[in-house]
């Protein structure tokens, strides 16, 4: 909403649009800083200790926990599969689900259901999906029946207990739960887009496919931008699907950062070292979000903020 | 974090701990051995409570226990009815939780210092945090009059640096459970008694195309059995408590125990796609062994309960399945019968009344015991001498075994730290997933107890 500007008591006017807001804010402020700033506030200082959750809080370790992370391999080993489904995420399953949305964006017989179904796999909880997933590639599982059915046997492999494998296997999973939903955000995205820009383009003699890539795609830029953003985060949490499937496993070849930091809190006790595995994620999901907010979603929020 | 975590965490440790529930098959009524009249209770309890009970002050004891669901649950209020009949000036507060939640609820009022009279305990590393903590009672003056009464390997779990903290009121023993199908097919006639008589075994069982072992690689704890037995064997129990009280795991028996799991890793025993079978529901090694995709599998004494529940109704409890102790190393320091296991059993608070040990000396009576091994729930007791009270086949192979064991190894996650059987489990893994050694694995063991 436009404020009226350059007033002359811009200052005080400000000061009272502020007292206004921060007394419409305050509910949301005190509930925020209960469940959201106390607990980030209350794990940084965890993470000083060397704590088990039942002694009491006195060996105060310094930065200890945070060397000792960034010195193990495990855990380093859980950043790379992080980054590992971050890039592929970014590199296939938003492709794919573009494409999907391009197409179903036609008018077509049909195009409802197949929406329904691309979109049906989000909908299941993850833990569900993990399980379901689980059986389905488990030896003796639906798989390996069908892959034998068709003369395939030697096709199949207990993919999700291959240290080579898991995590290939494990990112056919996250795509085949998260594509239906990027695609939903692609073709809210497609239908702002007026008809008449890309009818204009068609008129100008643009090809289908250049009326894509230079009408289309730069429209639908905001949409992506977002779809990417939630993408990259929704990569660096991962954990349910994880956690149910392999826990991390065989021999932490599908560890995640989320997985470690709870095996090591809440399995281990080790709830000083789990904090600062926390606080570590939280760093790097942080300043993630707030490089991507200044650099690449910066023209798509300015857009739709005014100044006073 | 979402709320969904919370759910996960109590999930994924539950998967995790050993809750000795094999469940089922319990026919027989707890009154059987209960005598009629409840204030002739223990028979050989030569009870110091007699006299300071007659005119003493009313007291309340706070009694925290985990067997939420029948007939262990029934026992217990039952035997806490007939103590307060007994005892009228003694009122029992009965607080019961399911395992879970049991440990966030006790977690939370031991930090608070509102540490209950009498609580469930699995000894080792967990109760020598509570009594570094200064929370637990020293009970070893209280119960030097009847300590005897009690199997000494498992009270041996509930010592610290040599007091008693705790009473054991169950033990179970890991061991090698069997499909004595598949046996008679490889035409094994008895179970191997040494380690390289059990890689032949091993061998026979393949050469005749029988999976020979399930394993639940997911599980990494089902794994880290084999390897926590060996290190038993070839360390002995001086050994152990060396290693497990100080720390220093530096000992070579430790890579010898590495070196001879590895001889049976290399003979590829294992059902396909092991390392991520789940030692319970579809797909575990309990299945497995229930449709015989698996001739073996080292496991506690609950297992017959899980093969149950894993057959899809193809196998009833305990049908076809047999056991064997784990088989002796030649050469080792280890005695060749020691075994590996835990149980429940519970510790003494430190402000708890006087009354609360003598009710617990009741908890643990012969008559107490007896009438828990009547109910073959799985809880094997152990007061000396109640062994045979426990009827279900299944269970009485395990107490044979564990009746010959002169030390049991608690499981090392509970013996030290969880901290610490984390990093075993996660060591041994790398074991039969092909990307460690036995030096390794040693090395992780020992840098991660120095930690």
């Amino acid at each position: 909403m436009a404020t009226d500007v350059g007033s002359s008591s811009r200052t005080g006017r400000n000061l009272r649009a502020w007292g206004v807001a921060g007394l419409f804010m305050l509910p949301a402020l005190a509930l925020y800083a209960l469940f959201v700033l106390f607990p980030i506030v209350q794990a940084a200082r965890f993470s000083l200790f060397d704590w088990n959750g039942l002694e009491a809080l006195d060996k105060f370790i310094g930065l200890a926990n945070f060397e000792r992370a960034l010195a193990d391999p495990v855990f380093l080993g859980a950043v790379s599969h992080n980054a590992f489904i971050v890039i592929l995420s970014l590199a296939v399953q938003i492709p794919f689900a573009l494409g999907l949305a391009l197409m179903l964006n036609r008018k077509f017989r049909g195009r409802a259901i197949l929406r329904l179904i691309f979109f049906a796999p989000y909908v299941i909880a993850e833990v569900i999906t993990a399980i379901v997933w689980s059986l389905l590639l488990q030896p003796n599982g639906l798989a390996e029946h069908l892959l034998t059915a068709i003369g395939l046997e030697d096709a199949y492999s207990p993919w999700l207990a291959d240290t080579d494998t898991v995590l290939i296997a494990l990112f056919f999973i996250i795509t085949w739960k998260y594509f239906g939903f990027h695609m939903i955000l692609l073709l809210a995205g497609l239908q702002g887009i007026p008809r008449e820009i890309e009818e204009a383009a068609a008129i100008d003699g643009a090809s289908r496919w250049q009326g894509i890539r230079y009408v289309t795609l730069p429209l639908l830029g905001p949409t992506i931008r977002v779809s990417v953003f939630l993408s990259i985060i929704g990569s660096l949490q991962l954990f349910d699907l994880v956690w149910v499937t392999t826990r991390g496993g065989p021999v932490n070849f599908s560890n995640t950062m989320a997985v470690y930091m709870f095996d090591r809190g809440f399995v281990r006790f080790q709830f000083g070292y789990g904090s600062a595995v926390a606080v570590i994620l939280f760093l790097i999901c942080f300043v993630l979000a707030l490089a991507y907010q200044r650099w690449v979603l910066r023209r798509d929020t300015e857009g739709a903020t005014t100044y006073g | 974090m979402t709320s969904r975590w919370r759910l996960l965490s109590v999930m994924g440790v539950m998967a995790l701990m050993f809750s000795a529930c094999s469940g089922g098959g319990a026919t027989t009524s707890p009154s059987a051995a209960a005598s009629g009249a409840p204030s002739a209770a223990p028979s050989e309890a030569a009870s110091p409570s007699t006299a300071p009970s007659e005119a003493a002050a009313p007291v309340t004891i706070t009694w925290y226990h985990i067997q939420n669901n029948d007939p262990g649950l029934s026992l217990w209020k039952a035997l806490a009815d007939e103590y307060m009949a007994a005892h009228p000036n003694v009122k029992i507060d009965i607080q019961v939780n399911e395992n879970e939640a049991f440990k966030t609820k006790l977690t939370t009022l031991l930090q608070q210092g509102d540490v209950p009279d009498l609580f469930q305990t699995w000894g080792g590393g967990g109760l020598r945090q509570q009594v570094e903590a200064g929370l637990v009672k020293d009970i070893t003056a209280d119960i030097a009059s009847w300590k005897d009464t009690i199997n000494p390997g498992a009270l041996g779990m509930y010592q610290v640096d040599g007091k008693n903290y705790g009473i054991p009121f169950d033990l179970g023993l890991v061991g090698f459970w069997y499909n004595t199908k598949s046996f008679t097919d490889a035409g094994i006639t008895t179970p191997p008694k040494t380690w390289d008589e059990f890689l032949t075994t091993v061998q026979t069982l393949k050469a005749k195309g029988i999976t020979p072992i399930a394993l639940a690689g997911k599980d990494t704890w089902t794994g880290a059995f084999y390897w926590a037995y060996l290190a038993v064997r070839n360390a002995g129990q001086a050994g152990m408590e060396k290693a497990v009280v100080s720390g220093d795991w530096s000992d070579p028996a430790f890579v010898k125990a590495g070196e001879q799991f590895k001889q049976l890793i290399d003979l590829k025993p294992f059902q396909k796609g092991f390392l991520a079978a789940p030692w319970d529901g579809a797909g575990s090694g309990a299945a497995a062994m229930a449709t015989y995709n698996g001739a073996m599998q080292l496991m506690g004494q609950w297992l017959p309960g899980t093969v149950n529940a894993n057959s899809g109704g193809s196998r009833a409890m305990g049908e076809g399945l047999g056991w064997f102790p784990f088989p002796a190393v030649e050469g080792a320091a280890g005695d060749p019968f020691d075994g590996l296991g835990g149980g429940n059993g519970f510790a003494v608070g430190k402000d708890a009344p006087p009354e609360t040990v003598d009710f617990l000396h009741y908890l643990v009576s012969l008559d107490a015991a007896n009438r828990w091994g009547a109910l073959n729930s799985g809880i094997l007791p152990t007061t000396n001498g109640s062994e045979a009270s426990t009827t279900d086949p299944m269970l009485s192979l395990v107490l044979e075994g564990r009746a010959k064991a002169k030390f049991v190894q608690l499981y090392l996650d509970q013996a030290t730290t969880p901290e610490l059987g984390g990093a075993i489990n996660e060591a041994v893994a790398t074991l039969y997933a092909g990307t460690g050694t036995p030096e390794s694995v040693a090395q992780a063991i020992n840098a991660a107890a120095g930690q």
